[in-house]
């Protein structure tokens, strides 16, 4: 008789690392995720279509969006609790983590670390709630990995603002109620608060997308919007601004991604002890355990990764190469698992039937948005050698 | 309004039970503990009435030490604070004993209303909330999916096989609720947080003047001499309908003593 089979991140004592409530605030998410979003999921991703203000509001009385700030009715937990939270939504969807990632992490934190006391008191309390939703216009179609080059630009009309370009690949863009946009002026690159009912504010939806299709991916284009002087974001200049809300933003994907890679794995070794060729649970043949074990080798270490970067935050000692460490290791990782599994699965993997090809499909945006594996790399090797390899 | 909810952390639903080797007990070590799920409708039961009608949501359990994490789930919920029985010498208490422990926790804190889960998932016994109500002197509302406070009376929608029956009594009364009563909301973020700072009150038997003669493994009233595992699923048996599928089927299901 076989003994009872362990759950990969069960090898790893992971829960031994956590405390009390740092489990019940994962547990319930887990909960909600099991409820809500998986027996639905593969729905919306075939429609492509997502009910995101239904899924806001519930994900705003859980006090999921922007859990890890304080104040302004956001629950002000631990940055560790807030990784847990996203492995268990992206264990759901990533599509549904890029949603809680890009309300909370982008939108909401650049209002709160940069805001002024009104910008604060306007938003962060509807968007804690779920009541508005926010995104975050950094990219454009021609500035990806180099933003700084971006050509959206905002300029003096008296005391007010006058924006104008287009920005890309914006998540949540269709769906917002308040876009946080970029921009250059002649004092550098700054930061705008744009309710996105304001005239000359389009957002396009992205369709025929193979990725992240249960979360609205927009182009956002800018005609001569005109801004009140309180619309800029007074408390940051130039890129540094963007890019540390973007370390908030990958901090959460070093967990999100290892949620999706869990979600893989768990369900390949389950499918693979059911499945039965020559006469034999495809489980059984060593090619198979040899996949398995390999798998679970690198999820145990992304997510102890995870959680040792995860304490780092929350003595706030860590240093942004650190986080390009966990982007980089733990994006490639899930995709490589999610890869594997999907063939373990065989016909059935190709199907929405089983979570691996969405999964799959969906770590390819995973792997490029956030810093791209290639920017996280170039990163990583400037710390390693001193030398800036960019450009 | 004060309300009281009884809550009983049990081994996850899903997991493996097991019987311990030496005591015969259940082996709560076995498995994780959660709150048995119909005493969270319990909770949220209270909570409704709560926001509707004010008042204060005491939790009490008796457990082992980590039944502390059930009862800081209810916290979590909602609830305003806990009273923890918790003593070596409860190990093995059956349902007598756990009524007269629950009852004596309840004597003297002027609950108007207690609410139970209607079954635990682990010993499914369905009895403690009449005994508690037997022991205490007031009215039991059983297996409510409805239950209305108007002043001082308090009304409940009984289910039955056949439907269901409207029950009426004066507060103080104990009330069992069944899963079609509500839905149980998640606990929040700062909920969690909310419940560390709720005060618990941690009893051990002597704190709460039980009488250990009537507590534990030696004084339960049944005794459980021996078990055996289950044995493993067995092939199906296919009847096939000569005419006399019917009569055959009818047969089969009283070798099996279901009929
Ligand atoms: C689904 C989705 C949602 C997104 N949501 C948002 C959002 O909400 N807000 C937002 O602002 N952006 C968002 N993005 C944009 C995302 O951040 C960018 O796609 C990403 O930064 C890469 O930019 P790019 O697509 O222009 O690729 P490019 O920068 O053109 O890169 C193409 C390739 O070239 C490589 N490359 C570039 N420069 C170098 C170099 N110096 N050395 C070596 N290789 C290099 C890259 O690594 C990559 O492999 C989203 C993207 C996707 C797919
Ligand atoms: C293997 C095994 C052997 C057993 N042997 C005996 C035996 O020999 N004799 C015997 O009488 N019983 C025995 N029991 C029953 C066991 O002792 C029961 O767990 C206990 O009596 C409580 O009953 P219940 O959980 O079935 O309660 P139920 O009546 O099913 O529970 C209803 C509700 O009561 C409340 N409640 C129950 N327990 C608590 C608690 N500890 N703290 C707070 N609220 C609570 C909850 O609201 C719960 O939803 C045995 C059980 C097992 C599994």
């Amino acid at each position: 008789m076989p003994s009872a089979p362990q759950r990969p991140l069960d090898l790893f004592a992971i829960d031994h690392l956590l405390s009390e409530e740092e489990r019940a605030m994962r547990d319930v998410v887990r909960a909600y995720v099991d409820a809500q979003i998986k027996p639905r999921v593969a729905g919306w991703f075939e429609s492509g279509e997502i009910p995101a203000r239904e899924l806001a509001l519930e994900l705003g009385e859980l006090g999921v969006l922007g859990m890890h700030l304080e104040g302004y009715d956001c629950a002000g937990t631990s940055a560790v609790a807030y990784g847990l939270a996203c492995m268990e939504l992206e264990a759901g969807d990533s599509g549904i983590r890029s949603l809680v990632s890009v309300q909370g992490s982008l939108a909401m934190y650049a209002i709160h670390a940069f805001g002024s006391d009104e910008q604060k008191a306007t938003w962060l309390p509807r968007m804690a709630a779920g009541s508005a939703i926010g995104c975050f216009g950094l990219t454009e179609a021609d500035f990806g990995s180099n933003p700084s080059g971006m050509r959206t630009n905002a300029k003096r009309d008296g005391d007010d603002w006058i924006l104008n370009g287009s920005k890309m690949w914006i998540t949540n863009g269709n769906i917002a109620d308040v876009a946080v946009v970029w921009a250059q002026t002649d004092d550098g690159i700054r930061g705008f608060v744009v309710p996105t009912d304001s005239p000359g504010f389009t957002a396009n939806a992205i369709h025929m997308k193979m990725s992240l299709r249960a979360s609205v991916t927009s182009e956002l284009v800018f005609t001569d919007i005109r801004l009140p002087g309180s619309a800029m974001l007074p408390g940051v200049k130039g890129l540094k601004g963007p890019l540390s809300c973007l370390n908030e933003a990958r901090f959460g994907i070093l967990f999100g991604t290892m949620g999706a890679a869990r979600d893989c794995l768990e369900t390949a070794i389950s499918y693979s002890i059911d499945r039965e060729q020559f006469d034999k649970p495809i489980a059984s043949y060593q090619l198979t355990q040899k996949k398995l074990a390999d798998m679970a080798l690198e999820l145990g270490k992304g997510t102890l990764l995870a959680l040792h970067l995860g304490r780092l935050k929350d003595e706030h000692l860590i240093r942004p190469e650190q986080i390009s460490v966990g982007k980089l290791n733990n994006a490639r990782e899930a995709l490589n698992i999610a890869r594997e599994c999907r063939g373990i699965l065989g016909g059935n993997g190709i199907t929405l039937e089983y979570p691996i090809i969405r999964h799959m499909n969906n770590l390819e945006s995973v792997y490029t948005y956030e810093g791209t594996n290639e920017m996280h790399t170039l990163v990583v090797g400037e710390a390693l050698t001193g030398i800036a390899a960019y450009r | 309004m004060k309300i009281a909810v009884c809550v009983k952390q049990v081994p996850d639903t899903w997991a493996e039970k097991k019987l311990r080797s030496d005591d015969s007990t259940l082996d709560r070590e076995a498995a994780d503990g959660v709150m048995n799920e119909l005493d969270e409708y319990a909770v949220e039961e209270a909570l409704k009435l709560q926001e509707a009608h004010g008042g204060e949501i005491t939790i009490i359990t008796m457990g082992p030490e980590r039944a502390g994490e059930t009862v800081r789930k209810a916290l979590s919920m909602g609830a305003d604070a806990a009273v923890h029985l918790v003593d070596d010498s409860l190990h093995g208490s059956d349902a007598l004993a756990t009524s007269y422990a629950l009852a004596t926790i309840l004597t003297g804190r002027d609950f108007d209303l207690v609410f139970f889960g209607s079954e635990s998932t682990d010993a499914r016994m369905s009895v403690v909330p009449a005994m508690v109500a037997e022991r205490l002197g007031v009215a039991q509302l059983t297996f409510a999916q409805k239950v209305d406070v108007d002043g001082t009376s308090v009304t409940i929608q009984r289910v039955t096989d056949y439907g269901f029956e409207t029950v009426v009594a004066n507060m103080p009364a104990v009330v069992s609720v069944v899963e079609k009563i509500n839905e149980p909301r998640y606990p929040s973020f700062k909920g969690i947080m909310a419940a560390k700072k709720k005060p618990v009150e941690t009893l051990s038997t002597v704190d709460a003047g039980l009488e250990g003669s009537q507590l534990g493994l030696a004084a339960a009233w049944t005794v459980v001499e021996d078990f055996a595992a289950r044995p493993p699923k067995a092939a199906g048996t296919i009847v096939t309908d000569e005419g006399d599928g019917g009569v055959k089927l009818a047969e089969f299901l009283a070798t099996q003593k279901f009929i």
